[in-house]
């Protein structure tokens, strides 16, 4: 099985060919968003951070934008800066350019406002266009995709038939030389025990009892129990009985492939097969986490609807809903409902899905690229704002 | 096929049901790759689950091939498995 894809100098392969113009700071949003709207074939990343934070999440900022400029799927990057920010500018440009990709960087106070910058980042990202638009592309195996995985918006059909579905694809896909990669770490609370018998060492298992445990300790330092009021009375009616087995239907994701490593949030795995990410549930910024750790597409499944995409990694949705499909159909790309209805195994619906992924990797477009719904986007930081 | 509850792994002793299950009828269950024939002993309710054959007490309760809890009480095959007789290894929120 291939697909066709823009192998990129660093080797790694692009499922899109985009120029990415990526705001370094929330004070520079708006203009990014301007160029990018502006110049066919290319897309804006914006978020709510960059100044005002701790050194902390500073580095995990510039770490991100660095990232998000060296994925695949942006073939030229432009940053927009203000100028006075605290992310550190340097670091990212030499992280974009050291995966081979032309980048260059405008600021609003250096240029002299948001008018000039646009004007000046236009021209710029048009010519990144040109260049961009005469790359071919040319088939791939399956060892280059890297796959982000996502479940949201969830209902009781989710952990039988979509989550599993991945399970099935990510298997498929690690078998193949790929990669997989797994955030959430708030899904594991109560089956992290489970999880941790997944790791292929001793080492890895006891990083993902420490993710948990880090995630956990975070929220009962704002006097949060993350654990307590699970399951909930809702999901107890439901059907779902324990922690255990609400947890285990969030992460069938992952599938039955060994985890290989551990990773923090946004990091470019250095190694295939599963692994896991650092990473809260919140779309927003899972999906730009995932999009930083080098993902070039996203399985996401939806039990009740999630509308969200993200500018440059398509995301295809899957869900075991069958009144959901009828009903959000601008949303969704692919339904499972067969495995509740019974009339599809588990099998041959994670085989449709791996057959989904390998179309949409070569060009296919999603119902979020199709209806534009790809806003999506913010970085996970976990200190103060200043 | 069309079957009435769903387990995902081989190993799995409960299913999920798909409808309405209701005391005295014989449902297909799909298990894994391949289907069980179970006769239930009580209704279930839709995203429920049912024991897909006897289990006894302090057994481990398998889906997804994992241990989700532990049988609190003789669950007979076809009957509804829940919090009134699986408890969690793992503490259970609305008790605790």
């Amino acid at each position: 099985m291939e697909f066709l894809g823009y192998r990129r100098p660093d080797g790694r392969v692009g499922t899109r060919n985009y120029v990415g113009v990526l705001s370094t700071v929330v004070c520079a949003n708006e203009v990014a968003e301007d160029i990018a709207r502006q110049v066919d074939g290319a897309v804006s990343f914006t978020h709510h951070q960059g100044c005002c934070q701790t050194p902390l999440d500073i580095r995990r900022v510039t770490e991100v934008l660095t990232g998000l400029g060296s994925n695949p799927n942006l073939a030229a990057v432009l940053l927009v800066s203000l100028g006075c920010e605290s992310t550190e500018i340097e670091k990212v440009v030499a992280g974009i350019r050291a995966a081979g990709k032309r980048v260059e960087v405008i600021g609003l106070q250096d240029i002299g406002g948001a008018a000039r910058t646009r004007a000046e980042g236009t021209l710029i990202v048009q010519d990144m266009v040109a260049e961009a638009s005469r790359a071919k592309p040319v088939p791939c195996p399956l060892s280059d995709i890297v796959l982000g995985m996502k479940c949201g918006s969830s209902d009781t059909t989710q952990g039988l038939s979509a989550t599993p579905a991945i399970g099935r694809a990510s298997d498929a896909i690690v078998a193949a030389g790929g990669t997989s990669v797994l955030g959430e770490i708030t899904e594991f609370i109560g089956a992290e025990h489970i999880i941790a018998r997944h790791a292929a060492t001793p080492e890895v298992a006891a990083q993902i009892l420490a993710l948990v445990d880090r995630m956990e300790s975070r929220a009962k330092a704002v006097g949060c129990d993350m654990r307590g009021g699970q399951p909930t009375g809702g999901n107890i009616k439901g059907g779902l009985t324990t922690i255990e087995e609400k947890s285990l239907g969030a992460i069938a994701k992952g599938g039955a492939a060994p985890i290989q490593a551990v990773y923090e949030y946004g990091q470019q795995p250095r190694v295939k097969g599963l692994v896991v990410m650092d990473s809260p549930g919140r779309e927003p910024e899972i999906l730009t986490g995932l999009a930083a750790a080098g993902c070039n597409v996203i399985a996401f499944a939806t039990g009740r609807g999630a509308p969200q995409g993200f500018p440059f990694v398509p995301v295809i949705k899957l869900t075991g809903n069958a009144r959901t499909w009828e009903h959000l159909r601008d949303h969704i790309d692919m339904s499972v409902a067969g495995i509740i209805e019974g009339t599809e195994s588990l099998p041959q619906a994670g085989e449709r899905l791996l057959e989904r992924i390998v179309a949409v990797s070569s060009g296919e477009r999603t119902r979020s690229e199709i209806t534009g719904y790809t806003r999506a986007m913010d970085i996970y930081v976990t200190g103060p704002v200043i | 096929m069309r079957y009435d509850a769903i387990a995902i792994n081989n190993q799995d002793n409960v299913a999920t049901a798909l409808r309405v299950l209701q005391k005295g009828e014989t449902v297909l269950v799909g298990v894994g790759d391949g289907t069980m024939a179970v006769a239930l002993v009580e209704d279930v309710e839709f995203g429920h689950k049912i024991a897909v054959h006897d289990i006894a007490t302090g057994d481990d309760i398998i889906k997804y091939g994992e241990v989700i809890g532990r049988a609190t009480k003789k669950i007979p095959g076809g009957a509804h498995a829940h919090v009134h007789n699986i408890e969690s290894l793992r503490g259970r929120g609305d008790l605790e």
